[in-house]
């Protein structure tokens, strides 16, 4: 099959997209050379968290929303403590936001360092999957398996274990983390440093379509430097505001040509992500991450999806940079957390998960039961942006083959990074296995 | 290369974090690779052999009608099937719509009910086909999926006690958390596997492997009640991961018939 689609109807069809988080697929449909249809199709089943955490305490939402999604359980732990701490008026002390943050830089790395090796660079070198890539590469795939234990191991010294870390509570940790047991961990990550510095030559190397895209991008921005764990809402549009205004721009909502519920931005598409944080936060990054993004060919912003893995990689660099430098500065805490009594309110929480902005909103009564939850994961914001990419990039690409538009059109979803878990018990679906 | 076992990695409602513990294998997973032909994982990779499998590891509950047919298939293709985590073995998170109506719930989250297949009940694999191996947690541990895979290249029974945490958390030297502090703790009830770990950091075990071998939790619930619990609190307190697993299940809907009794 190597017909070309310049005339006549032609579909575009992945069914089960490899080497993303959970299971989507996608269709394109080309009528006379023009694109008409474009489906990023979520097929993961829902598992309904906004409707059971009702009448759940306020103080289980970390411990339940974290099995959200096993890539990325932290992101959901952080907004999650926030929007609860600010319904009830609570501000953590800082040695318990550094180390929030710490922890936070753990997922980071263990996320980016499978995103970029695993996920990713396969598709670069001509591989099905990073197992096969090892056959050929095996010094390439040792360095990301070390990368990302460095990741594994920080988050299990914070929180005790890398998936579904058991020690964050609402307004703090159950225990804080003895000096000794954080130092045992920063030689791997000094190593691990060294390694992604060395990647970055690596993955800005590779080929990249030429290709960019004019979204609005949307990230937090924080006076504590690149943002992670706590920030405000800033965009590309030229917006600052604060997170509880997340719902005064983002609208959701339901589009003729999908099933699927969009987020639009201001009414537009818009990208959340390591390409929007990039861009608004570049002055924020380490001085070597800085050289790393120099060094790797990248400007101050980036509006090139394809070359996302060269953004992921400056950022892994700054988070294993970040976290030496926590560990470094961390000589405990008074307390290992402060007690966040429930009161009748409404609150907004905001975190970088890996994948970009992660929202959630909790109202709660005067005894703690939870009364409503809104989660807005960087996915389902994603959504229409990568809709929008496909149809572009298909429409600037009918002259290659059919596999190869297609093999294209799936590279070109999994440099978001997709995670249809985190997604799907948020999206509107349409069941479709065929 | 070619007379290695055949392994495929399935997936049903879940978080992905007990297939991600396979990747955390690290540098075990490429010695692993080395022992048998990964031939279906798509999280990992886009390649594919074709079954039949000899060995599958299913993550995940059945919640949609597709996936009560995908994992008849699944069966028919493998020659031995191991269900990894809580969602797998006992229907996970999701199964707390089982006490509940799963199309007041639908509502909830989507505008459009009617495009949403979805059944009732979150189950566990085993209530729909034969299993070989259950291996429990959320997520499960990766020493034991590691013993699990192990034991069935060499043709054994995995090694993978069904005692309570409080035997691993003595023998790791913790101070017991329900007796020095008010912690509620499931350890008494709850299958050991991840190293008492929550009392380990100063918090009561929440129950991520599931029941252990014959667990007394009427005797737990009743000292929880007399520690100041409320019905409301026990319930939820059975009622997370392993809420559709069935000694857990029975607990919470006793504390929470008591509840609405007047």
């Amino acid at each position: 099959m190597t017909h070309k689609a310049t005339s006549g109807s032609q579909v575009l069809s992945v069914e089960l997209l490899a080497r993303v988080e959970g299971e989507g697929g996608m269709q394109v449909h080309v009528q006379d050379g023009e694109v008409v249809d474009v489906h990023l199709r979520i097929f993961e089943p829902p598992r309904f968290f906004e409707a059971f955490l009702r009448g759940r305490a306020h103080t289980e939402p970390p411990d339940i929303t974290a099995r959200i999604c096993g890539i990325c359980p932290v992101a959901y732990q952080m907004s999650a403590c926030l929007a609860i701490e600010d319904a009830c008026g609570v501000s953590v002390p800082d040695e318990i936001r550094l180390l929030r943050r710490l922890l936070y830089c753990g997922e980071w790395i263990e996320s980016h360092a499978l995103h970029i090796f695993f996920l990713h660079a396969p598709d670069l070198l001509g591989y099905p999957g990073a197992i096969e890539m090892a056959r050929d590469h095996r010094g390439l795939v040792e360095s990301a398996l070390r990368m990302k234990r460095a990741g594994n191991d920080l988050m299990t010294a914070v929180g005790g274990r890398a998936v579904h870390p058991v020690n964050v509570r609402v307004g703090g940790f159950h225990r804080l983390p003895r000096r000794d047991e954080l130092l045992a961990v920063r030689p791997q990550l000094v190593a691990a440093r060294e390694e992604a510095i060395a990647a970055v030559p690596v993955v800005s190397g590779f080929e990249f379509p030429d290709f960019e895209q004019p979204y609005p991008y949307l990230s937090l921005s924080s006076e504590h430097g690149y943002p992670l764990e706590s920030g405000s809402l800033v965009a590309s549009t030229g917006l600052t505001a604060p997170v509880r205004a997340f719902n005064e721009h983002v609208v959701e909502q339901h589009v003729a040509h999908s099933n699927a519920l969009h987020s639009t931005f201001d009414g537009e598409p818009y990208v959340v992500g390591p390409l929007a944080r990039y861009s608004l936060n570049h002055s924020a990054l380490s001085a070597l991450a800085r050289e790393c993004a120099e060094a790797g060919g990248l400007g101050t912003t980036c509006r090139n999806p394809f070359r996302s893995i060269i953004v992921r990689t400056v950022e892994l660099v700054h988070a294993l940079d970040e976290a030496i430098r926590l560990i470094d500065g961390w000589y405990g805490a008074p307390v290992p957390w402060v007690p966040v009594p429930a009161r009748a309110g409404e609150g907004h929480g905001a975190t970088e998960a890996p994948r970009g902005l992660l929202y959630h909103r909790y109202r709660i009564d005067d005894q703690g039961s939870i009364l409503d939850v809104q989660i807005t994961p960087p996915t389902a914001q994603n959504q229409s942006a990568i809709e929008a990419d496909l149809r572009a990039f298909v429409q600037a690409h009918l002259d290659l083959t059919h596999e190869e538009l297609t093999r294209q059109c799936e590279i070109a979803i999994r440099t978001y990074d997709p995670c249809i878990s985190c997604a799907t018990h948020f999206l509107d679906l349409r069941v479709e296995h065929r | 290369m070619a007379d290695n076992p055949t392994l495929a990695v399935w997936k049903f409602a879940s978080c992905d974090g007990c297939q991600l513990t396979l990747l955390n294998c690290e540098e075990a997973l490429l010695d692993v690779a080395e022992r048998v032909t990964i031939a279906y994982f798509p999280e990992a990779t886009s390649a594919v052999v074709d079954g039949p499998y000899d060995i599958s590891l299913v993550e995940g509950s059945i919640t949609t009608p597709a996936d009560a047919e995908r994992i008849q298939q699944v069966r028919a293709a493998s020659g031995r099937l191991v269900t990894i985590g809580a969602c797998a073995t006992a229907g996970g998170i999701q199964a707390l719509r089982n006490f509940a109506d799963v199309s007041e719930f639908m509502s909830v989250v989507y505008a459009h009910p009617a495009y949403v297949a979805t059944l009732e009940r979150s189950t566990p694999i085993a209530a729909h086909v034969t299993v070989d191996f259950q291996l429990r947690g959320c997520p499960i541990d990766r020493n034991q999926l590691l013993e699990v895979l192990a034991a069935l290249l060499q043709d054994r029974t995995p090694r993978i006690p069904t005692y309570s945490v409080c035997v691993e958390c003595k023998r790791r030297g913790v101070t017991c958390v329900a007796v020095t502090s008010s912690s509620a703790c499931l350890g008494p009830v709850t299958q050991a596997g991840c190293g008492a770990l929550c009392p380990a950091f100063n918090r009561g075990c929440y129950g991520c492997f599931g029941p252990s071998d014959t667990p007394n939790t009427a005797s737990l619930a009743e000292r929880l009640r007399a520690a100041g619990m409320t019905g409301a609190e026990v319930t939820r307190l059975f009622r997370t991961f392993n809420a559709g697993a069935e000694p857990f299940r029975l607990e919470s809907l006793a504390h929470e018939r008591e509840q609405v009794a007047p």
